[in-house]
C-alpha cells in the first residue's frame, strides 16, 4: 500500500481507490453502518431521520418551483397558480411544497417534544440540543418568508404585523423594519429579498443539521431509559436494526403526507391567501400559519408591545439554557414520577396556546393565553430547576440490556453487536 | 403496537393542531350543496359544470372576470374542440400592435384567456357602485366554505329581517359576511336556457355555476385523488412489507 493513503477495508476496487484517497466510504460504514446504537429505541427516535427526509423534500419540490416562479408583486400569485394548472404535475409540486413546511414542523415538535421528555438535552449533550434549537428558528425564517412568496392576502398582512413587530425595538426599531421591508411597506423589494433569503436558509440548515449529527456521533444517542450504555450488549449496530426501524416510520410518515397532499391540500391553509395581496384592504383575521400560533398567542398575551415580543423571542430561546434550567441527574421522566405529569400539563398548555393563537384577540382569550403564558414559563424557569432539587427519582435500571432482554442479558442471549453486520436475517 | 401508538401520535397532531386551531365558526351552518365532487371519492359531473359554464357565460362574464382560465381549458370539462373554438370566436380580443404599430381586435382564439370584462378594476368599479367584483378564478379555494358557500350565496337573497336597515345600493343576503352585499341578486328563475332541458330554478343555476368554479379553481382535483388513492396503496403495502422486515430483523434483539 502506497505511503499516505487511508487502510481501506474494502474489497471492491472502485470503491476501494476512491476509499483509500477520501475515506467517505469508511465514513459512513462507521457513522451509518456499524455505529453503535442503543437496543431500546422507541418509534419517537424516529423523528430525527424524518426530519432528514423532510428537509431533502422541501429542498427538490423547492428548487423546481423556483424555476417556475416569479418574485414578483404583480405577477407572484398568478406564477403560483400557472404552476398549478400549466406545469406538469406543478399542483404537486405546490402541495407537496406547502403542506411539507407543515409535515416539517410536525415532525419537528415531535423531535423537539421527544428530547424533553427523555431529557436529551442534558450533558453530555447540551451542544447538540442548542444546534437544534437553532435549527429550529432558521426553519420558522425560512418558513415565515416562503409564506410571503404566494403573494395572497395574508402574505401580505402576516408579512405585515410580523416584520413590524421590530419595530417595538427601542431607538433601532423603526430603522430595522425599513431595513427589512427594503422601503416604506412591504412590497416588492420585501418580495425579493424574501425569496432570495427563502432559497438561501435551507441550505443554511443543511449545515447546521450536519453539524447537529456531528455533534450527536461524538456523544451517541441518548434512549428512552435515559442511562448511559455501557458495553456492547447495550448497543446494537445502526444496520440494520435502525435503518430498517427508521424506514418504517419513513412509509408511515409518507402516509400522513400523502393523505394531506392528495385529498386535503388546503386544509391546513388559509382562505384568505387565495386572494390577491392588497395592502388597501386588511383581513379581518390575521392569522400566522398553524405552527406559529402558539407564540403568537403568547405576544397578543402581553398588553405591551415591547413586551410581547420579549417573551414571544423568549419562549424559544429559553431552549438554549434548558439544558442548565433542568437541574435534575436523572434524564428520562420515566423515573421521575412528578415532573413527569407536570410536563404532561405542560404539553397540554402548549395545545391551549396554540389554539388561543387562532382566536380574535377578545376576551376571554386573552386571559386565557395570559395564564398559559405563566405556565409555558413556570415550567422552565421554576418547576424544572426546583424539581431537580425537590424530586426523588425513581431507581434507574443497571444497564440498557439488563432493561429490555431481562435475564436474558446476563446469559449473553441476542446478537452481539460487536460483530455488527452478523447476518441478523438468519437468526430469525 | 408501538408503531401504532406512533401513528396516532402523528395523526393526533395532524388533526387536533389544526382544528384547535380553526376559527371559531360562523354562527350557523353552511348547508351541503350536494355536490359531486363532495367527499374523498368525488368526481366533477359534466354536464352540470357545462351548464356552469353557460351561467358564467350569459351572466356572471358580465361582471366577474376569470383571468387564470383559457377557452382551451374548457376542453375538460367535455366540451368538443369545436365548440371550444366558437365559444371563442364569439367575443373580440384585443390585439396587437400590427406591423403598422396599430392596436386592432380580433375574434377570440381558444389560446386566449377568457375575456374580460372591465379594462380595469377602476372600471369595474366605477360600474358596480363602487364595489369591486372579485376574479373567481379561484373563488371556491378563496371562501371558507367553498363551493357549499358560493351556492348559498347566490341563493341566499331575500328581504331583511324586521329591524334591518339595509344601506343604499347594497342588498340582503344571508350568508354574505355582514349580510349587506353590493352584488344585486344575478340569478333569477329561467334566467338561461339550458340545451339539455334541466329546469332553470335559481337553486339549479347556483349548484351548476358552484360545480363550474369549483373545477375551475381546482382542475386537477380528479387527477389527485385517484394519483392519492394509487399512491396510498403503494405506501400500505410498502408499510407491510417494511414492518415485517423490521420484526425479522428485531427477532432476536429484544
Ligand atoms: C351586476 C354585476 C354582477 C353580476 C352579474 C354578478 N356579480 Fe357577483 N359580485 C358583484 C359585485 C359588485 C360583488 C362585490 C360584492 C361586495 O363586495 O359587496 C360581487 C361578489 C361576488 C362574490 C364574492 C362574495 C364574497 O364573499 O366576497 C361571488 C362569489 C360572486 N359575486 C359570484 C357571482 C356569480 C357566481 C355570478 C353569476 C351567477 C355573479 N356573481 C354575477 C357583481 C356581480
Ligand atoms: C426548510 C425548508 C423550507 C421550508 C420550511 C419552506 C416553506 C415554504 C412555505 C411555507 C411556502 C408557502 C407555501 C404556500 O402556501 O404556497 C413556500 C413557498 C415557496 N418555496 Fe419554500 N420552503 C423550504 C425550502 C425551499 C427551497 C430550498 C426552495 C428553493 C429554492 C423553496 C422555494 C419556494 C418557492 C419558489 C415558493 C413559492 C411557491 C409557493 O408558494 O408554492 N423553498 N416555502
Amino acid at each position: 500500500m502506497a505511503s499516505g493513503l487511508h487502510d481501506s477495508q474494502f474489497t471492491n476496487p472502485v470503491i476501494r481507490w476512491i476509499d483509500q484517497r477520501m475515506p467517505v466510504f469508511t465514513m459512513v460504514q462507521k457513522e451509518y453502518g456499524t455505529f453503535p446504537t442503543p437496543r431500546n429505541f422507541n418509534y419517537l427516535w424516529n423523528f430525527g431521520a424524518l426530519a432528514m427526509v423532510n428537509l431533502v423534500i422541501m429542498i427538490v419540490t423547492g428548487v423546481v418551483l423556483a424555476m417556475n416562479y416569479t418574485p414578483h408583486v404583480t405577477m407572484a400569485f398568478d406564477s403560483v397558480e400557472r404552476i398549478m394548472r400549466d406545469v406538469h404535475f406543478g399542483w404537486l409540486l405546490r402541495y407537496a411544497h406547502a403542506n411539507g413546511a407543515s409535515m416539517f414542523f410536525m415532525v419537528v415538535y415531535v423531535h423537539i417534544w421527544r428530547g424533553m421528555y427523555y431529557g436529551s438535552f442534558k450533558a453530555p449533550r447540551e451542544l447538540l440540543w442548542m444546534l437544534g434549537v437553532v435549527i429550529f428558528l432558521l426553519m420558522m425564517a425560512t418558513a415565515f418568508m416562503g409564506y410571503v412568496l404566494p403573494w395572497g392576502q395574508m402574505s401580505f398582512w402576516g408579512a405585515t404585523v410580523i416584520t413590524n413587530l421590530f419595530s417595538a425595538i427601542p431607538l433601532v426599531g423603526n430603522t430595522i423594519v425599513t431595513f427589512l421591508w427594503g422601503g416604506f411597506s412591504v412590497d416588492n423589494p420585501t418580495l425579493n429579498r424574501f425569496f432570495s433569503l427563502h432559497y438561501l436558509l435551507p441550505f443554511m440548515i443543511v449545515g447546521v443539521v450536519f453539524l447537529h449529527i456531528a455533534a450527536l456521533h461524538i456523544t451517541g444517542s441518548n434512549n428512552p431509559l435515559g442511562i448511559e450504555p455501557n458495553g456492547p450488549q447495550d448497543t446494537l449496530p445502526f444496520h440494520p436494526y435502525y435503518t430498517i426501524k427508521d424506514s418504517v416510520g419513513i412509509v408511515v410518515y409518507l402516509m400522513v403526507f400523502a393523505v394531506l397532499v392528495f385529498f386535503i391540500p388546503n386544509y391546513l391553509g388559509h382562505a384568505d391567501n387565495y386572494i390577491p395581496a392588497n395592502p388597501m384592504a386588511t383581513p379581518t383575521h390575521i392569522v400566522p400559519e398553524w405552527y406559529f400560533l402558539p407564540y403568537y398567542a403568547i405576544l397578543r398575551a402581553v398588553p405591551n408591545k415591547l413586551g410581547g415580543v420579549a417573551l414571544m423571542g423568549g419562549s424559544i430561546l429559553v431552549l438554549f439554557v434548558l439544558p442548565w434550567l433542568d437541574t435534575s441527574k436523572v434524564r428520562s421522566m420515566r423515573f421521575r414520577p412528578i415532573t413527569r405529569v407536570l410536563f404532561f400539563l405542560w404539553t397540554i398548555n402548549f395545545f391551549v396556546l396554540l389554539s388561543m393563537g387562532g382566536k380574535p384577540a377578545e376576551q376571554p382569550y386573552v386571559l386565557i393565553s395570559q395564564i398559559c403564558t405563566v405556565i409555558y414559563f413556570a415550567y422552565f424557569l421554576v418547576v424544572l430547576p426546583l424539581m431537580g432539587r425537590l424530586e426523588r427519582p425513581l431507581p434507574l435500571p443497571e444497564s440498557i440490556a439488563i432493561a429490555v432482554l431481562g435475564k436474558r442479558a446476563t446469559l449473553g442471549a441476542g446478537p452481539i453487536p460487536g460483530g455488527a453486520t452478523a447476518k441478523p436475517m438468519e437468526k430469525a | 403496537m408501538r408503531l401504532l401508538k406512533a401513528f396516532a401520535l402523528a395523526t393526533t397532531l395532524l388533526v387536533a393542531g389544526p382544528a384547535l386551531a380553526a376559527d371559531e365558526g360562523h354562527g350557523t351552518e353552511l348547508p351541503s350543496g350536494n355536490f359531486s365532487f363532495d367527499g374523498v371519492f368525488g368526481t366533477f359531473d359534466r354536464a352540470s359544470a357545462q351548464r356552469g359554464f353557460q351561467v358564467y357565460k350569459e351572466v356572471c362574464s358580465n361582471c366577474h372576470s376569470m383571468r387564470l382560465m383559457s377557452y382551451r381549458n374548457l376542453l375538460d370539462i367535455g366540451l368538443s374542440e369545436a365548440q371550444v373554438r366558437d365559444i371563442a370566436a364569439t367575443v373580440q380580443i384585443p390585439d396587437g400592435p400590427n406591423d403598422e404599430g396599430a392596436m386592432f381586435e380580433r375574434a377570440g382564439r381558444v389560446s386566449d384567456h377568457f375575456r374580460r370584462p372591465f379594462a380595469n378594476d377602476q372600471a369595474a368599479r366605477s360600474a358596480n357602485g363602487g364595489a369591486l367584483p372579485p376574479d373567481l378564478s379561484v373563488i371556491t379555494k378563496a371562501r371558507e366554505g367553498g363551493a357549499d358557500y358560493v351556492h348559498a350565496l347566490l341563493t341566499g337573497y331575500s328581504d331583511p329581517p324586521a329591524g334591518v336597515t339595509i344601506m343604499e345600493g347594497l342588498h340582503y343576503n344571508r350568508w354574505f359576511p355582514g349580510h349587506q352585499i353590493a352584488m344585486a341578486p344575478p340569478l333569477s328563475d329561467g334566467q338561461v336556457q339550458y340545451t339539455d332541458g334541466t329546469a332553470t330554478s335559481v337553486d339549479q343555476m347556483a349548484h351548476d355555476v358552484a360545480t363550474f368554479l369549483t373545477w375551475a379553481a381546482e382542475p386537477e382535483l380528479e387527477v389527485r385523488r385517484a394519483m392519492g388513492v394509487k399512491i396510498l396503496i403503494f405506501l400500505a403495502i410498502l408499510a407491510g412489507l417494511a414492518y415485517a422486515t423490521k420484526r425479522k430483523v428485531w427477532a432476536n434483539a429484544h
